[in-house]
């Protein structure tokens, strides 16, 4: 075998890996989606149909009109929607401040805060579920999405500064000074030099905590009793209890809580990686 | 190392004139010292409320019998301090063991199992040509971003008894094969959901699934920023592709790996939503991880929250534990902390 084809077929093996790591990544998904438009007795036969034919909109259209839970699915993408967003705007102010405070100041107790950070992201959640359970039970939140909001604050905030202060730090020092020389006061020298070059890390940030928020499930499941204010992972396990066997809507469902993530990821999976083990990889 | 941050020093420069600007623009002077503490206080009162008081509660907690009564919005009773109780109770339940096992296990091999695929991963994706590369990044992405209910809900439809993929695949294996490797050659109708190995078999494939594309982005992150000069020097002395990868990649990449270990351990020990899922609720006892027992044993009637903040409290020391060995590492790394 010459140097060549040796390399040749070195480089196919390469790829056929690669496309092998694609069809396992990509298929338990491709099959929500598929199951989602497929007519039910494509659904329930033990051939393998590999792609509805032809397509149905059934079950989309039965998971919004009909819906799950008895509400209309929408009910449950606007409930999610709204707690998301909410916490995210709000997480967004106070990780800004406190990011920049840990990257443009040197005071005391800057290293605690920042181990403090690091030692509460690894508190789980499921734990404190139980003494947040009854704050929230007694400060008459129960079952309202304003509890759970302030908890998604709670929960995102100390991943949100670690991410974001590596943002803050990117943007030169010079050009803050610059302003200062020039008049500008703290807050101009912030709003107008500082907030718009953090703005995109601030955006992959929020979008990190949006993720995170949309996902939430066991706070959903546990603060909210009322189905009206389910969340769609809340609403989605109630479907699968309620009707195991309607696999066409289960997935229509699944597909619909899926699409915003997905859209959100490919957006900012770069930025993810770097905060996400930021400090180990350099470079 | 100076205490004074850059806008203070460039706040003593300014020239008196400007100073006077300032204040006839009628902002009241904050002093530059307090200003870090001003920005920090927003956050470090959420972090407060929400994450360190509700954890000495929890710790509170397990030394009290909480229940209904305790919980109400109006007129709680209070909670009756049962000293150890909660913690006699658990360490001497069956359950503590089965689900410190499950705990233990499960962290163990999927940690092993998506840190192995990642990295290989990892490495294929630093040898693909760009396109491939973004392709094959582009297919890992749709796994890494599906939400955890969906997840769960996928592979659950997928090892479907009656219906599921997995089985109709099983099916196609030659009958001997099939009886050799599995012990049964028909699988149609095979439940997976009952037995909690098999359970667990799935929960496996879902969470490595679903966590291999972040440790295969990262590795090649890490591979990335390994300097080109170090594999050019190293083909000039002769070095093979396994002593290479052995003295230069594993070394480089060592503080990576550390990071994503404890990551992965962190998160697959207190695995929660596809294995609630998967299990079908608090129905399987035998299927308890340390977290949904806890849950259970909290939200299941009668409430028994004291008991359920006792295993929350072991379960966090544990994680704690491990995640002193993460803190260590980023400290060390991270210059700019100290």
């Amino acid at each position: 075998m010459t140097p060549l084809t040796r390399r040749r077929l070195g480089r196919a093996a390469l790829n056929a890996a690669g496309v092998a790591v694609f069809l396992f990544a990509v298929f338990p998904v491709y099959w929500m989606v598929a199951t989602a438009f497929k007519p039910n007795d494509q659904i329930f036969t033990t051939s393998f149909i590999p792609f509805p034919r032809p397509p149905s909109l059934d079950h989309v259209e039965r998971v919004f009109t009909r819906g799950v839970a008895g509400h209309s699915i929408w009910q449950y993408l606007l409930n999610s929607t709204l707690v998301a967003l909410s916490a995210v705007v709000l997480g967004a102010v106070f990780a800004l401040l406190a990011a920049t405070a840990v990257a443009r100041f040197r005071f005391r107790f800057r290293t605690s805060f920042l181990i403090l950070l690091l030692i509460v992201q690894m508190v789980p959640a499921e734990a404190l579920l139980i003494p947040l359970f009854t704050m929230v039970k007694r400060l008459g939140l129960y079952d309202q999405l304003l509890g759970l909001i302030v908890i998604n604050v709670g929960l995102t905030l100390p991943f949100s500064v670690w991410m974001l202060r590596t943002f803050v730090a990117a943007v030169p020092k010079e050009l803050e000074e610059a302003a200062w020389i020039d008049g500008a006061g703290r807050f101009t020298t912030f709003w107008r030099v500082l907030f718009p070059l953090v703005a995109p890390g601030l955006v992959a940030t929020s979008i990190f905590a949006f993720i995170t928020t949309w996902n939430e499930f066991v706070y959903a499941l546990t603060l909210i009793g009322d189905q009206g204010k389910y969340t769609m992972p809340v609403a989605l396990q109630f479907f699968v209890g309620q009707r195991s066997t309607d696999w066409g809507g289960i997935m229509a469902a699944s597909t619909l809580m899926t699409i915003p993530v997905l859209v959100f990821f490919l957006l900012v999976q770069r930025r993810m990686v770097s905060g996400l083990v930021a400090g180990a990889v350099k470079g | 190392m100076t205490h004074t941050s850059t806008l203070a020093r460039g706040g003593a420069d300014t020239s008196a004139p400007e100073r006077r600007r300032r204040k006839l623009a009628g902002r009241p002077a904050l002093p530059t010292k307090a200003v870090p503490y001003v920005l920090i206080l927003p956050g470090l009162l959420v972090i407060g409320a929400l994450l360190l008081y509700p954890l000495y509660q929890m710790v509170e907690m397990s030394f009290h019998k909480v229940g209904l009564r305790q919980i109400k919005a109006v007129n709680p009773a209070p909670a009756e301090f049962v000293g150890g109780d909660n913690y006699a109770q658990i360490f001497g339940s069956d359950l503590f063991w089965s689900s410190l096992r499950n705990t233990v296990l499960f962290a163990v091999v999927t940690v092993a199992l998506t840190l192995a695929l990642g990295t290989l991963v990892g490495l294929l994706l630093h040898r693909l040509g760009p396109k491939m590369s973004t392709f094959v990044v582009v297919g890992i992405m749709a796994a890494w971003a599906t939400p955890p209910t969906a997840q769960a809900i996928v592979w659950k439809w997928l090892f479907d008894s009656d219906a599921g993929v997995v089985n109709w695949a099983l099916n196609l294996l030659p009958d001997g094969l099939s009886t050799l490797l599995f012990g049964q050659a028909d699988w149609s109708g095979h439940p997976w959901f009952n037995d909690t190995l098999t359970l667990y078999f799935v929960l496996v494939m879902a969470v490595v699934w679903a966590s291999f594309p972040f440790i295969a982005v990262s590795v090649l992150a890490g591979l990335k920023s390994i300097p080109g000069e170090l594999y050019e020097a190293a083909k000039m002395d002769g070095s093979g592709a396994v002593t290479t990868f052995r003295r230069i990649t594993l070394p480089l990449l060592k503080p990576v790996f550390s990071v994503l270990v404890v990551l992965s351990v962190i998160w697959d020990f207190k695995v929660f939503t596809q294995l609630y899922l998967l299990a079908g609720g608090t129905v399987n006892r035998d299927a308890f991880n340390l977290s949904l027992w806890s849950y259970a044993e909290a939200f299941s009637s009668p409430p028994k929250m004291g008991l359920g903040a006792a295993i929350a409290v072991v379960l966090t020391v544990i994680l704690l534990l491990i995640t002193f060995v993460y803190v260590r590492q980023i400290v060390k790394t991270e210059d700019d902390i100290r």
